[in-house]
């Protein structure tokens, strides 16, 4: 307890390392570029959000990466399987430092309608820390968009 | 403002030779600064240069593009950059730590050298050789290295898939696009780049040549990996290619040093087809710039109006069509060139 009231102290003081945290938060807020797990209908409304009509690239977000090692964010569009489950933690584990989770439409927040089948997890929170839930069956491109901007609002503050 | 460059650098010399330093070190420190701002301009450039092409592929797909951070979202490669430099650098384990380390350094050096050979203006060269188009062809080829050495180090399938890819494509368009600017040096007589940029005092050579500027169009398209030859970090069959393994700001060496090297080869293509720094009213390091961009904008548009094409149909496009055609560009070009002196024209 004493140490952490030490810590405390010192992070207080120490300006400099805030003012960089602060910078550098800027930037992460503003660059979530996303590796994208899916079914089928979640991941058809990502594409919308991607596209013409609602464009997410205005937020700077439209960098797909097809490699976990050059993305932020772990899109998470559908219900974990027991079979995928391996494959989307190792997938996690090699993304590097800063990394988010946004579990995005019902199935992947609490497996929706297959939450009681024996090879659904239920929810992405069995397994992975999930920054942002975003409702919806499948969720429209607004609320993913408003999703993000909670991130980025979370990712701005500090909190993650 | 025509030689203002020019006249800050021989006051920058002037002031180094009243300091008491001999000559040979005030050149050798003007080089250096000379070389400090290459890299700096290339660096800042490239950061405009990326938000131009995320907007300019927007307004290709009917969409707006990054426009939230900063004034029309032009500081958006400012906030990426800021996110790149604070990501964790993961070095695989498996990988071989000094190649892998080594090949996006080496990647981003071998992409300024370019830099130094191609006249920015009139007078605005570092380095004048007497070899120049054969010093940029040969220096731009090293690039294939580093791709191949980011490859094999990182000990992943996609990886060295990417790389071989990278290195037959490389080596496949190498060809053309050298015999391309052959008929250019027929004409002028010379490899130095100074002297091919007055020879176009009278007439572009887009205009004698245009069959050679397709070829080295073509050609330097595949050689900077740009769409639709973009074989080595295609996404959508090798994940990314030679890039896989790469995380935060060792990817981000790559990406910068490809956008040099697409900056370079736009800045010689202006000065080998389009006249360089020659042009009216304006003083010429700004024509020169002006003609860069206007290259990059073709390549932008090329690479987001055509979809990637398959690796047989890559190699069987350079070796049955551009080198023959190249080939064929040279014989004509000889041809032409004894016609004139035939008919006492030249």
């Amino acid at each position: 307890m004493a140490l952490d009231k030490d810590v405390e102290l010192l992070s207080k003081n120490n300006v400099l390392v805030t003012a960089f945290e602060k910078i550098w938060n800027w930037g992460r807020a503003r660059s979530f570029w996303a590796l994208n797990y899916g079914c089928n209908c979640c991941p058809i409304e990502l594409m919308a959000a991607g596209a013409a009509r609602f464009d997410m690239a205005r937020y700077g977000y439209e960098v797909i990466r097809a490699v976990p090692r050059q993305a932020d964010l772990l899109t998470i569009a559908g219900p974990i399987t027991v079979k995928m489950k391996p494959v989307v933690e190792r997938v996690w584990a090699q993304m590097p430092e800063p990394k988010w989770v946004l579990a995005m439409g019902n199935c992947a927040i609490s497996g929706g309608p297959f939450r009681d089948g024996y090879s659904v997890l239920p929810g992405t929170d069995s397994i992975l820390k999930v920054d942002v839930y975003v409702p919806g069956c499948p969720v429209r491109p607004e609320a993913l968009f408003h999703g993000l901007l909670e991130l980025k609002r979370k990712v701005e503050e500090g909190q993650y | 403002m025509e030689s203002l460059f020019i006249n800050l650098s021989q006051a920058f010399t002037a002031w180094l030779m009243s300091l008491g330093l001999s000559a040979g070190w005030a050149d050798a420190l003007l080089l250096a600064v000379q070389w400090t701002c290459i890299v700096a301009i290339v660096t800042l450039n490239i950061t405009i240069l990326i938000w131009l092409e995320r907007r300019v592929s927007s307004f290709f797909q009917e969409r707006l593009g990054p426009n939230r951070v900063g004034p029309l979202g032009c500081f958006q490669t400012v906030a990426d950059a800021l996110k790149l430099l604070t990501k964790e650098d993961i070095v695989p384990s498996a990988a071989d730590k000094l190649i892998f380390k080594t090949a996006p350094a080496l990647f981003i050096i071998v992409a300024v050298m370019l830099y130094a050979v191609i006249p920015m203006g009139d007078g605005m060269q570092v380095v004048d050789l007497n070899v120049g188009l054969f010093y940029f062809i040969s220096i731009g080829s090293l690039s294939t290295i580093c791709l191949f050495m980011a490859g094999w180090g990182s000990n992943n399938k996609w990886s060295l898939m990417g790389a071989l890819r990278a290195v037959a494509q490389m080596i496949t368009y190498e060809i053309p696009l050298a015999f391309s600017l052959l008929g250019i040096v027929m004409i002028t007589g010379s490899l130095r780049l100074s002297e091919i940029v007055e020879a176009q005092s009278g007439v572009w050579f887009i205009i004698l040549q245009p069959v050679a500027f397709l070829v080295y169009f073509i050609a330097a398209t595949a050689e900077l990996n740009r769409g639709p030859f973009d074989m080595p970090e295609a996404e959508q069959e090798l994940t990314g290619g030679a890039y896989t393994e790469y995380t935060g700001m060792r990817w981000a060496l790559f990406f910068l040093a490809e956008y040099t090297n697409l900056v370079a080869v736009s800045a010689l293509m202006s000065t080998v087809f389009l006249g360089g720094w020659q042009g009216p009213w304006l003083p010429s390091w700004i024509w020169i710039i002006i003609k860069t961009y206007l290259v990059m904008m073709v390549f932008f548009w090329v690479k987001w109006t055509f979809p990637r094409i398959r690796m047989d149909q890559l190699m069987s496009f350079s070796w049955k069509f551009l080198i023959p055609v190249s080939l064929g560009n040279i014989l004509f070009t000889g041809a032409g060139i004894y016609f004139c002196k035939w008919m006492g024209w030249c």
